[in-house]
C-alpha cells in the first residue's frame, strides 16, 4: 500500500474517479435476499480486495457486475456506462475491456491453454495466427506456467496451474479492469506469494484496475489498496488496511483482529 | 480499443539511428505495427526504439519491443529502449523475463510415421478397450450376483428410480413404436399374400416376425439409445466433477453404487418394454389384418394359438436379459472411460449408443443361428 507508481492508486476517492459504480444492487434468488440496497465505487487504477463470509454474494456481485447475473434492481455503471441498459454492441465492446477469472479457472476443457488464452483473441482482434501463437506462448510464461503447459488440456493441469492459465486467458484482451474470484485459494504460499505479485506488477505497469474476491489475509496485506468488506446484505465499510483495523464490528473485528490476521501482518 | 494508431518512424540522428514509436502500443493495432517493425533493418551501430511519444503500452506492445530489440541485435546493431517511465520499463522487464522463460517446441513426427503409429495404436487400443470391456462386464456380473446373494444390501431408492426412468417412462414410446411396426407388418404382408389367397397366414408372418425378433430387438435398440446414452452422460458428468474419485476415497465401489442399480434395473424392466412391445405389435398388426383382409379379432386370436406356439415368445423374450446387461454395460463402461474436457462425455456417449447397438445386433443373430440349429 506504499510507493505505488500505478495512477491513482493513492488518490483519495473521488466520485469522478470511479471506474465501477454500483448503487442499491439488490439480488434475490427465489426468497433469499443476497444484497440488499448495496453501494459499492472500484477506483480507476486500484486494487480492491472484497472479503466477506462464505455465502454472503461475493462471487454473486462479481457476476452481477460482469453481466452475468441480472439484478433485481440498483444501477451499475463501468466506464461511466450504464451496463444494464447499454446495446448488446455496446456490451461487447464494455466486456472487451475486462477480463475475468472465475473462481474455478473456467478454461474451455477441450482447447488446450494456448487455444484457450487465443479464443478471445480470435473472437475480437484480427491477427495472425503467427502472432497469436507468440502472445500466448509469451502470456503462458508471463503467468508462471512452465512452457510446455501451453500445449496442455486444462485436465491434464493442477488446480493452481488451471488458476494461472485462467488468468492468462482474462488477460488476453489487455483488459483495463480484472476480476479476480478468489485467484489464490488453491495455491501453495510460494504460489500464492508469486501470483500476488504478478498482479501488483501488471496492475502497476498496465494501470490496471483489479477487483478481487479474496479470503487470503496476505494478499489483501500485500496488494490491495482498498478493502471491502460485504457483511448484512451490502458493502459494510470500504478502506485501507489501516481503516479495517479501527471499525467496530464484530465481523470485522474477529476477521482483522484474529489469529490468522496477525499471523499475516506480523510477516 | 477502437482505431488504436501507432505510427513508427525511424530518424538518423548524428548519434545513430532512432526509432520512434508514438500513439498506443497495444495488441488492438499489433498486426499493421508488426508488419512495420518487420520491415526496420538492421544498421551497423546504435539504434534506439524512443517510446517517450507512447500512450499506452501493453504486453503485447511489449513483446513486440522485446522481439524487435532481440532481431536488430542478433542481425549486429547495438539497441537500446528509450524514453520508458517506471511502469512501462517494469513491464518491458516482467514480459522480457517471460519471454526467456519459453522453450522451443519439440519437432511435430513426420505425417507418414505419424500415420502409421496411429493405425498400431488404433488396432492396440481396440483390442485392449475390448478387454477392458470384458474385465468390466465381469465386475459388475460378480457384484451383482453378490447383491443377490445378500438382497439386504441392495439399494432399493436408486433402483426403484432407475426402473421408473429407464422403464416406465419409455413404455409410451415402445408401445407406438411397436404398434406401427405390427401396422406395417400387416399391411405388407397382406398385400403380399393376397397374391396366393394365402390371407390367414398374415396372422403367423406377424406374429413370428416380432415375438421371436423384431418386438424385442427394436426394444432393445430403443432403450440402447434412450438409456444407454443416460448412463453414459450421467456417469461422465460424474468422473468430470470428481465425484467417482469421491466416492472411492469413501469407501463407497462406484460398480456397486452407480452400475448394479441400472443393470438391475434394465434387467428387470426390458422384458417387460419387450413383453408390451410384442403386445402393441399384436394390436397394430391385428387391426391391419382386420381392416384389409377381414380377418376378424377373433379369428385372428385363433390362428394365434393354433400356429404360434408360446415358444416364439419365449425365444423372443430370452434374449432380453443379455441385451439388458449389454446395454447397461456399455452404457455405464463408457461413462467410466470419461476424462477431461466436457467433450470427451459427448463422444463416449455416441459411442456407448452405437456400441450397444453393435452388440445387440451381433447377440441377436447369434441367437438366431443358434435357434435354428437347434430345429427351434
Ligand atoms: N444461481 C443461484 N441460484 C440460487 N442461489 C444462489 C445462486 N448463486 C448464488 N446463490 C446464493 O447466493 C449466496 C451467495 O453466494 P456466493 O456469492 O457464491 O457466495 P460467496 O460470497 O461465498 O462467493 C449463497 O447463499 C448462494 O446459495
Ligand atoms: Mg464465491
Amino acid at each position: 500500500m506504499d510507493g505505488a507508481p500505478a495512477p491513482a492508486a493513492q488518490a483519495v476517492p473521488a466520485e469522478r474517479d470511479a471506474i465501477i459504480r454500483v448503487r442499491g444492487l439488490v439480488n434475490r434468488f427465489g426468497t433469499q435476499t443476497v444484497h440488499d440496497g448495496l453501494d459499492l465505487d472500484v477506483m480507476r487504477g486500484e486494487v480492491l480486495g472484497i472479503v466477506g463470509g462464505s455465502g454472503t454474494g461475493k462471487s454473486v456481485l462479481l457476476r452481477t457486475i460482469t453481466g452475468l447475473n441480472r439484478p433485481a434492481e440498483g444501477s451499475i455503471e463501468v466506464f461511466g456506462q450504464d451496463v444494464l441498459r447499454v446495446s448488446a454492441e455496446e456490451r461487447t465492446e464494455i466486456e472487451k475491456r475486462w477480463g475475468v477469472l472465475f473462481q474455478d479457472g473456467a478454461l474451455f476443457s477441450s482447447l488446450t491453454v494456448a487455444q484457450n488464452i487465443m479464443a478471445p483473441m480470435r473472437e475480437h482482434l484480427k491477427l495472425p495466427q503467427r502472432l497469436m501463437d507468440a502472445l500466448a506462448a509469451m502470456k503462458v510464461t508471463l503467468v508462471g506456467l512452465p512452457s510446455f503447459a501451453g500445449a496442455k488440456f486444462p485436465s491434464e493441469l493442477s488446480g493452481g496451474m488451471r488458476k494461472r492459465a485462467g488468468l492468462a486467458r482474462a488477460l488476453s484482451l489487455e483488459p483495463e479492469i480484472v476480476f479476480l474470484d478468489e485467484p489464490t485459494a488453491g495455491l501453495d504460499p510460494i504460489g500464492a506469494a508469486a501470483f500476488d505479485e504478478l498482479i501488483r506488477q501488471l496492475q502497476q505497469s498496465l494501470g490496471l484496475t483489479v477487483f478481487m474476491v479474496t479470503h487470503d489475509l496476505d494478499s489483501l496485506h500485500a496488494i490491495c489498496d482498498r478493502i471491502a468488506v460485504l457483511a448484512e446484505k451490502k458493502v459494510l465499510v470500504t478502506g485501507t488496511m489501516a481503516d479495517m483495523m479501527e471499525v467496530d464490528h464484530p465481523w470485522v473485528r474477529e476477521y482483522f483482529h484474529g489469529p490468522r490476521a496477525r499471523a499475516a501482518q506480523g510477516g | 480499443m477502437s482505431g488504436a494508431q501507432t505510427d513508427l518512424t525511424l530518424e538518423d540522428t548524428r548519434d545513430g539511428a532512432v526509432l520512434r514509436f508514438a500513439g498506443r502500443l497495444v495488441v488492438a493495432g499489433l498486426a499493421p505495427l508488426e508488419r512495420a517493425a518487420a520491415a526496420v533493418k538492421a544498421r551497423p551501430g546504435p539504434i534506439a526504439l524512443d517510446l517517450s511519444r507512447v500512450e499506452a503500452l501493453d504486453t503485447a506492445g511489449a513483446w513486440l519491443l522485446i522481439t524487435l530489440r532481440d532481431r536488430l541485435t542478433a542481425e549486429g546493431a547495438q539497441v537500446t529502449i528509450e524514453g520508458t517511465g517506471p511502469a512501462e520499463a517494469s513491464l518491458i522487464e516482467t514480459v522480457e523475463k517471460a519471454l526467456a522463460k519459453i522453450e522451443p517446441a519439440p519437432p511435430a513426427p513426420s505425417g507418414f510415421l505419424n500415420w502409421v503409429a496411429g493405425v498400431g495404436e488404433g488396432v492396440a487400443g481396440a483390442w485392449a478397450s475390448f478387454l477392458d470391456l470384458l474385465a468390466f462386464l465381469g465386475v459388475t456380473l460378480a457384484r451383482t450376483a453378490g447383491l443377490l446373494v445378500r438382497p439386504w444390501r441392495m439399494r432399493a431408492a436408486p433402483l426403484v428410480h432407475h426402473m421408473q426412468e429407464v422403464g416406465f417412462n419409455a413404455f409410451p414410446i415402445v408401445f407406438l413404436m411397436s404398434f406401427l411396426i405390427g401396422i406395417v407388418l400387416g399391411f405388407q404382408g397382406a398385400s403380399q399374400l393376397q397374391q396366393f389367397g394365402a390371407e390367414v397366414f398374415v396372422v403367423t408372418l406377424i406374429a413370428v416376425s416380432l415375438l421371436r425378433e423384431l418386438g424385442i430387438l427394436l426394444t432393445a435398440i430403443i432403450v440402447a439409445g434412450r438409456s444407454g446414452s443416460a448412463f453414459a452422460a450421467s456417469i461422465g458428468s460424474m468422473k468430470i466433477r470428481e465425484e467417482i474419485d469421491a466416492m472411492r476415497t469413501l469407501g463407497l465401489d462406484p460398480i456397486e453404487v452407480l452400475v448394479v442399480p441400472r443393470t438391475l434395473a434394465l434387467l428387470i424392466m426390458l422384458p417387460v418394454l419387450g413383453f408390451i412391445a410384442n403386445m402393441a405389435g399384436l394390436l397394430g398388426g391385428g387391426l391391419m389384418a382386420w381392416i384389409e383382409l377381414g380377418v376378424s379379432p377373433g379369428m385372428f386370436v385363433t390362428r394365434l394359438y393354433d400356429t404360434t406356439g408360446v415358444w416364439q415368445l419365449a425365444i423372443g423374450m430370452i434374449k432380453a436379459p443379455f441385451f439388458a446387461i449389454i446395454i447397461a454395460v456399455v452404457g455405464c463402461w463408457q461413462g467410466m472411460l470419461v476424462g477431461g474436457s466436457a467433450e470427451s462425455v459427448g463422444q463416449r456417449t455416441t459411442a456407448a449408443v452405437v456400441m450397444a447397438i453393435f452388440a445387440v445386433i451381433i447377440i441377436d443373430a447369434v441367437f438366431s443361428i443358434f435357434f435354428s440349429e437347434m430345429g427351434l
